[in-house]
């Protein structure tokens, strides 16, 4: 064990700090997109259930974050009308 | 006007219940009113650390539930009369605490005293998210370790959102209160620097609190360490940052284990 590998080993702080600041860049994204997301998801579940009956699990709502704009994207499947008269009916 | 401060943390083991016991214990030695305040249900152990474990007959729970008046919950400290304790139950579980029985008990506990110091729980569970609930300011305790500082950007994450100042369109004063900090290896490389911790989550620091075993012998003799030995090195920071939480300007310095003023004049500026 030479002199440099010394301290080396010592120095991990540097260590902690590079793996702590890429963790928590990512980590905010993600906690602070999905809380959005979900609020998201509630509201717009509300309006559409005003007026269409949809299944939940068929609106997606996603969203794209790029460097200057992002997009957010709302998919929501709404039943054919002879689905709903089959329903109806059955 | 009141302040309620929440000593927080998201990890566990990091000195939430220390530095409850040591803040509320500076606060009311200063002269100020100070209650502590234990969340932590189920896990009680602020009553131990404040030497009270033997004197508990009521409990948050019970006052929250209404079975019991806040006066007869609460511990007068013998020591310093102007400090307070109400203690969690020890065999209740978490879901006994109601937002709106802690709402009430919080907005009592601002009529009686001058500082409400509450004791959170780890973790981002419901007992966590009551204890910061009502808070004006929030101590966000923090290791110089990798987990604890991820854990505490969490927190700090919850407290801009989940409380009720946040709600409202507020915030909660936040500040980094950084314990079991070795300077001399912080020097060396082998631990996060108060400069690193504070750079990645920018929050303001209210005192740096160095690894001590001092601590360990307060919770074996059951005092706060600023009532035990309050010219240590750790009781000296927690006097600081008990004068910073009410507004004095201090510079912070990391007081090193030296007697009187030439520790003060070793106590390195790092802040």
């Amino acid at each position: 064990m030479n002199l440099i590998s010394l301290f080396r080993r010592n120095n991990s702080a540097p260590v902690a700090r590079e793996r702590l600041q890429v963790l928590l860049a990512h980590e905010r994204v993600i906690v602070g997109k999905s809380d959005l997301l979900a609020t998201l998801q509630e509201e717009i579940m509300a309006v559409i259930a005003k007026h269409i009956a949809v299944d939940r699990d068929k609106v997606q709502i996603k969203m794209d974050r790029g460097d200057s704009v992002s997009m957010l994207e709302i998919d929501v499947e709404v039943p054919s009308p002879e689905k709903i008269r089959a329903a109806a009916e059955g | 006007m009141a302040k309620v401060v929440v000593v927080t943390s998201g990890k566990g083991g990091v000195g939430k219940t220390t530095s409850t016991a040591a803040l509320g214990a500076a606060l009311a030695q200063s002269g100020d009113t100070a209650v502590v305040v234990d969340f932590d249900v189920g896990l009680r152990n602020l009553d131990l650390v404040m030497g009270a474990e033997r004197r508990v007959v009521f409990d948050l729970i019970n006052v929250v539930q209404g079975d019991a008046k806040l006066n007869q919950a609460l511990i007068r400290d013998k020591r310093v009369e102007t400090l307070s304790l109400l203690p969690a139950s020890q065999t209740r579980d978490k879901d006994a605490l109601t937002s709106e029985g802690v709402a009430r008990v919080i907005a009592e506990l601002r009529e009686k005293f001058d500082w409400v110091i509450c004791d959170s729980p780890a973790g981002i569970e419901k007992g966590a998210m009551l204890a910061m609930r009502h808070a004006d300011i929030a101590v966000v305790v923090t290791n110089p370790e990798v987990s604890s500082v991820r854990d505490s950007d969490r927190i700090i994450g919850m407290l801009d959102s989940k409380t009720e100042r946040a709600e409202q369109g507020g915030r909660v004063e936040k500040h980094l209160l950084l314990t079991r900090y070795d300077p001399a290896r912080a020097a060396r490389g082998e631990m996060l620097k108060t400069e690193d911790v504070l750079e990645i989550l920018s929050i303001p620091l209210l005192g740096i609190i160095p690894e001590n075993e001092e601590v360990l012998r307060a919770s074996n003799m059951g005092a706060p360490i600023t009532l035990l030995n309050p010219t240590s090195a750790p009781a000296r920071a927690y006097f600081d940052a008990a004068k910073r939480l009410k507004g004095e300007k201090l510079d912070v310095v990391v007081p090193l284990e030296r007697k009187g003023f030439i520790g003060r004049l070793f106590g390195r500026r790092v802040a």
